[in-house]
């Protein structure tokens, strides 16, 4: 029995929450260290697991199964494959920057912020335990679990407005999740047919379901998938939510918790159901498309930044659906690159954003203009991480962002095409909010605003770094993603999509197909 | 033995019971119209046991007993709070508890 | 991975038919080192970003010095490349690689032939010049610094841009440059005509990344690869559909950011930034970025004569357009910018027939890169010495207070309206006649637009340089310092003897470029003294027209009404109003009542739920009275059903 990592790595947060939840009141800075101590904790176990899948060091890394309910079928089973092993990478990474960002956020509330590190750190276990779950009934009970904490994030600690949001997330979310437990119960049920009474995911895929069963447990599993990724029509939570939480808990929840969904789609829904995906694939395209475009163009139409993001979230959200359903390896391969990569980014807006708040005390993109001149460090970081938003190459986002459009015009052209406005109106969100908000003449009430400040600085430089690093060295990356996609695009069992005109045969052999 | 006899009284008891419990505004009475209602039934159920020549509807009685001596040690102690914040032993006067 | 490299360069040499046959080699010697041309300016870069205002006093000098060593690097290889073999001079550079996506491979590689030397030389050497010329210029901007920062981003990005040996390689110097120019154009941010500039040229270059990232996508699905060498290889095997496919969604990237017809508009908005930009980037290297783009793809094109007309149709529409345009501009750097357009649109048209004008496409491309670069940095000199004054009704006479200026700019002059020997006769002349050759009515646009082009570089010099004095500030105008005049006079020469140089001394550039772009001759419908002469008879009608307009009568201070055709132009022809009309005001109306339908509809509908569900529970807590006796009664009704359908179920 080697040393149990993917346990400990959901461990230490979790207790790092129990831990600051310990600290006598009063005491805030203090909890916040011992939160942020977790946190940096959690990144280094998940930076050890990384080494060994990014660059082959061994570090004795692999699948644990523990029982749990054994009547059932149940059991604590964890495992990594290269999309979660992306997506855990992302959540640890998250963490302690997402922590740092909020260190002033809970400090003008009545309330403690002790509350609001220990949930951060409850919230990240679960997310953990999410990416990591091998199990059906686990990844259900953290998938509806997480929205405990997060709604007291929002409703406890943001702005005026918080509670409608906090309850407009709470029950979006219940609803899909409510969805999915049928699904989850029905999908028990086939298991239970096949007499073999099962949780354990990888059972589950073996099974041989009918098409028609197929199609409602696709249902139930992608509609709660689908709010929390949020997918158009299901997003409307989704904009009040990161305008009334904290920047940083907008920040943690759609640059992080969020990709739950969009993870379950492809390591879930895929492989479970590939007849039915198949099927449903084109009708989802749509909704992708419609989602990058109508989150674009309504992202254009705020006036509140942290709205505005939100936006350009579910346009980006769009983006990744849009790769997942593609079925090319390309495009699923890019659909998951886009995950982090979208955190990365929307991380850095989200937080800048809230810096600019909170020196101004206004979320109103009117209430600024010529910050570049008091504050030029700041209007420079904000224009690196709206440029990584709107995929400028070689930041990190550019990459995923055409694979899933060119992965994308493989099978769906129109939806490729339609899909690369999304880039023309990126550009026209990110620099007309820049325009407004950092140029023109100086307006009276941002004289004298604070440069940015060390705090601040070192929030921002991982998440840059991390940004041009993975933008010119995407490799290896993309390689642990690409091998843990290829599986699941060959299980859905759709033609690939071969060059129309290929080349002669030794470049075949050269490229390594 | 025909167990009739005994049946017909514990329903005119219940009968008597439920009576008042809807049309007493007196919580002490109406209260004890509740116990009436509760022994109709221990007398249903002792007539049961002896009928059928077990011991589980004794068993059973002994438990409503319980339950209906738990109930008035409760039961009296709001009956009097109330009585001694509002100066009223009406149920009627009690009607707060709602949304 | 090099295993790899070497085995797809020789499967492709055997394929290799196009430009030639010259199938390039993994690069030897100094050639492994061509990726030092583009670290010096991105070091420059990074330091003078990063390094804050340490960098402040020195900033101007490391900006300079990584370009000048990035152009000493270049004319290193380039005498190494004259040593080798006429069909021998193409070199790949593998440094890493970038991914491999579901079988997708994308190498950072890059690409050193005749086509990426010439603009190595032209993007390095001019942009030396450009950068010293700076540091006069930009002398009392406090955030110098930052300006040669970006400058040297500029280099950077432009010459992977010429450099790489894959299109998404390509792509990303393509967006490089483009954030170069967002960030120059709107360089002095304070004024939101600038800001408002930066963002218009990125958005519409955006508009182009679309056909950019739709291109490289079909090569995907077709070739599955990106890659020079693979596409170029086996464009034969693909249907004319798809090649004439790629080729105009190539043009629809190259028309964003060459500024051609439909998306020119950005152009002119562009020279709100500092003078040194417009020249370097908006006039000399990115904005040819297009057409370097189509030569580079020649393969692609020569396969689809479809696409080959589009271009010269977009190139022809654009050359007109633009010098029209700057006919009508009293601003002299929007005037220069309309010219610009209109090169370019030489350019593009002689790009657009194929093998017989790519070269020419070409040598118009570096030719221009010397005289119109000379002719904003004068404009630029100008502007300097008359306080950043730029409409040309408040100049005049300003030959005699800025004697170098003057001749330097006239040596520009001289080369753009094509007076030979300067050099933009050499290059405008053999885009002519190749038009001539290739069709009539193609030529006459050619033809045309050198007599416009005469016209309005005639107005700009006398309203500029003759005439009376129309300036009113106390202190007169005076003359640049050195460290501006150096690099003009050197410009100066290069317009005079750029063109004869290149045709004739050493390697004549239509056979140094065949290699890569195929030769083609065509028979000229005339002779070609009488096509000459014709041309030269147009250029000085030019001239003599705008000598009666401009030159003979004294020009007005005010701006005079205009005809309806002045109007136009000087409205960009109402390029913007047709934006305007077209695009951004459906757009603001489908956004305005798209956040009105998301409010009240989709986000309606899930609210309205919620409203209905609370509406309902609150009607039903009615029953909640309160009264113990009537839950008394309902609970022995509830016990009534029970027991009823308890009997009634037994009954039977």
């Amino acid at each position: 029995m080697t040393f149990p990592w993917l346990t400990t790595l959901i461990a230490l947060p979790a207790l790092g929450a129990l831990l600051t939840a310990l600290v006598p009141s009063g005491r805030g800075t203090l909890a916040k260290q011992v939160a942020i101590g977790a946190a940096l904790v959690t990144l280094v176990v998940g930076a050890l697991i990384s080494l060994q899948y990014l660059f082959d060091i061994d570090m004795g890394v692999e699948a644990e199964t523990y029982e749990w309910i054994p009547e059932f079928g149940a059991s604590w089973a964890l495992d990594v494959d290269g999309i979660s092993l992306a997506l855990i990478a992302l959540t640890v990474l998250a963490t302690p920057i997402v922590a740092l960002a909020m260190w002033r956020e809970a400090e003008d509330e009545t309330r403690d912020p002790k509350a609001f590190f220990a949930l951060l750190l409850s919230v990240e276990a679960l997310t953990l335990t999410a990416f990591a779950s091998r199990d059906l009934l686990l990844f259900y009970i953290v998938f509806e679990a997480m929205l405990i904490p997060l709604y007291f994030m929002i409703g406890m600690y943001g702005g005026p407005q918080r509670r409608y949001a906090a309850v407009k997330f709470l029950l979006y979310n219940l609803v899909g999740g409510l969805l999915m437990l049928a699904a989850v119960i029905g999908l028990y049920v086939q298991s239970v047919d096949a007499g073999a009474p099962s949780f354990f995911v990888p059972d589950l895929v073996a099974l041989d379901i009918d098409t028609d069963t197929q199609r409602w447990l696709f249902l139930g599993f992608m509609i709660a998938f689908a709010i929390k990724a949020p997918l158009w029509p299901f997003h409307t939570w989704l904009p009040d939510a990161a305008a009334e939480a904290t920047p940083s808990n907008a920040a943690f929840l759609s640059g992080v918790v969020d990709k739950v969904g969009t993870y379950g789609m492809i390591a879930l829904v895929l492989p479970l159901f590939p007849d039915a995906s198949r099927e449903f694939a084109p009708a989802i395209v749509v909704l992708a498309v419609v989602s990058i475009i109508y989150g674009a163009l309504l992202a254009i139409g705020q006036t509140d930044m942290k709205r505005l993001i939100g936006y350009t979230s579910i346009s980006h959200f769009g983006f990744i659906v849009l790769g997942i359903f593609a079925l090319t390896g390309e495009a699923a391969s890019g659909a998951t690159l886009y995950m982090v990569n979208h955190g990365l980014s929307t991380i850095a807006l989200f937080v800048i954003v809230g810096f600019m708040i909170a020196r101004r005390g206004s979320r109103q993109v009117g209430d600024f203009g010529g910050v570049q001149k008091p504050a030029p460090k700041l209007a420079g970081v904000f224009l690196f991480a709206g440029l990584s938003g709107l995929a400028l190459p070689p930041l990190s986002t550019f990459l995923s962002e055409f694979l899933v459009i060119s992965g994308t015009f493989l099978r769906y052209r129109p939806a490729a095409i339609v899909a690369t406005l999304g880039i023309v109106l990126a550009a026209l969100y990110i620099l007309w909010l820049y325009q407004r908000t950092m140029t023109g003449p100086v307006r009276p009430d941002v004289e004298g605003m604070a440069d940015l400040r060390t705090r601040e600085a070192v929030v921002v430089a991982p998440l840059f770094a991390l940004i041009l690093l993975v933008g010119f060295f995407p490799k290896p990356l993309v390689d642990v993603i690409d091998e843990a996609v290829e599986p699941t695009i060959v299980e859905v069992d759709v033609e690939r999509p071969e060059p129309l005109a290929p080349v002669a045969e030794p470049v075949e052999e050269g490229t390594g197909r | 033995m025909s167990p009739t006899p005994y049946l017909v009284l514990s329903v005119i008891l219940f009968s008597i019971g439920a009576a008042g419990v809807l049309t007493r505004r007196n919580a002490l009475v109406a209260f004890m119209c509740v116990e009436l209602m509760l022994n109709a039934g221990n007398l249903a159920f002792v007539t049961f046991a002896r009928m059928h020549g077990n011991l589980d509807g004794q068993m059973v009685a002994f438990f409503v007993m319980v339950v209906a001596a738990a109930e008035v040690v409760v039961g009296l102690a709001i009956i009097v709070t109330i009585f001694r914040t509002r100066r009223s032993a009406s149920v009627d006067d009690a009607s707060l508890l709602k949304l | 991975m090099t295993s790899t490299f070497t085995t797809l360069a020789t499967a492709v040499a055997a394929e290799a038919e196009h430009g030639g046959g010259q199938a390039a080699v993994e690069a030897t010697g100094v050639f492994s080192l061509t990726w030092l041309l583009i670290a010096f300016p991105l070091l420059g870069a990074a330091v003078l970003l990063l390094g804050g205002r340490r960098t402040d006093k020195v900033g101007h000098l490391i900006g300079c010095g990584a370009s000048i060593a990035s152009f000493v690097m270049g004319v290193v290889l380039f005498a190494a490349m004259l040593g080798e073999g006429a069909t021998e001079r193409a070199f790949t550079v593998q440094l890493w690689e970038y991914f491999n996506a579901g079988g997708y491979q994308v190498d950072v590689s890059l690409l050193l032939d005749q086509l990426s030397m010439a603009f190595v030389l032209l993007i390095t050497g001019v942009g030396s010049l450009i950068h010293v010329y700076s540091i006069g210029y930009m002398e009392h901007d406090e955030r110098r610094r930052r300006f040669f920062g970006y400058l040297n981003l500029f280099v950077a990005a432009m010459l992977l841009l010429v450099l790489a040996s894959d299109y998404l390689i390509m792509f990303i110097g393509w967006e490089g440059v483009g954030l170069a120019s967002y960030l120059l154009i709107g360089f002095w941010q304070h004024k939101p005509s600038a800001a408002v500039a930066a963002k218009k040229a990125f958005v519409v270059n955006r508009v182009g990344d679309m056909g950019m990232v739709l291109a490289i996508s079909s090569m995907l699905a077709v070739f599955g690869s990106s890659a020079f060498e693979v596409v170029f290889a086996s464009a034969d095997g693909a249907s004319t559909g798809w090649v004439t496919a790629i080729g105009l969604f190539l043009l629809l990237g190259a028309c964003g950011k060459s500024a051609q017809f439909p998306l020119q508009s950005w152009l002119l908005d562009a020279m709100e930034g500092p003078t040194p930009v417009s020249a370097l980037i908006h006039a000399a290297t990115m904005v040819t970025a297009g057409v370097y783009l189509i030569v580079r793809s020649a393969a692609i094109y020569d396969l689809a004569p479809d696409a080959r007309t589009a271009v010269v149709v977009v190139g022809a529409i654009t050359l007109l357009m633009g010098a029209i345009i700057g006919c009508a501009k009293d601003d002299i750097k929007k005037a220069l910018a309309g010219s610009t357009m209109s090169q370019i649109g030489y350019m593009t048209l002689a790009a657009g027939l194929g093998p017989a004008g790519y070269a020419f496409a070409i040598f118009h491309l570096l030719t221009h890169g010397f005289f119109k670069a000379n002719l904003f940095l004068g404009a630029g000199s100008v502007m300097h010495g008359m306080h950043d004054e730029v409409s040309m009704r408040r100049y005049g006479g300003l030959r005699i207070m800025m004697p170098v200026t003057f001749v330097t700019f006239a040596m520009g002059y001289l080369a753009i309206i094509g007076i030979p020997p300067f050099a933009g006769y050499f290059s405008k002349d053999k885009i002519i006649e190749a038009a001539f050759a290739d069709n009539w009515i193609v030529g006459i646009c050619t033809l045309l637009g050198a007599g416009i082009t005469a016209f309005y570089m005639t107005r700009l010099m006398l309203m500029t340089f003759f005439g009376n004095r129309r300036w009113q500030q106390s202190e007169p105008p005076h003359e640049s310092p050195s460290v501006m005049t150096v690099p003009l006079i050197i410009l100066a020469v290069l317009s005079v003897v750029g063109g004869f140089g290149l045709l004739y001394l050493g390697a004549d550039i239509v056979d140094w470029l065949a290699p890569v772009t195929g030769e083609e001759h065509h028979d000229l419908p005339m002779p070609l003294a009488l096509l000459i002469t014709i041309t030269l008879v147009t250029v000085l009608a030019g001239v003599a027209v705008a000598w009666a307009t401009y030159g003979r009568r004294t020009v007005r201070a005010d701006v005079p009404a205009g005809n309806a055709l002045t109007v136009a132009a000087r409205n960009d022809l109402y390029g913007d109003a047709f934006n305007e009309a077209v695009f951004m005001r459906p757009g603001q109306y489908l956004t305005r009542s798209l956040v009105y339908i998301e409010n009240r509809g989709v986000d309606g509908a899930v609210v309205g739920t919620a409203t209905a569900v609370g509406g309902l529970s609150t009607r039903l807590r009615r029953w909640q009275t309160g009264f113990v006796r009537s839950y008394a009664v309902t609970m022995l009704g509830g016990v009534g059903v029970v027991v009823l359908a308890m009997l009634l179920v037994r009954l039977p």
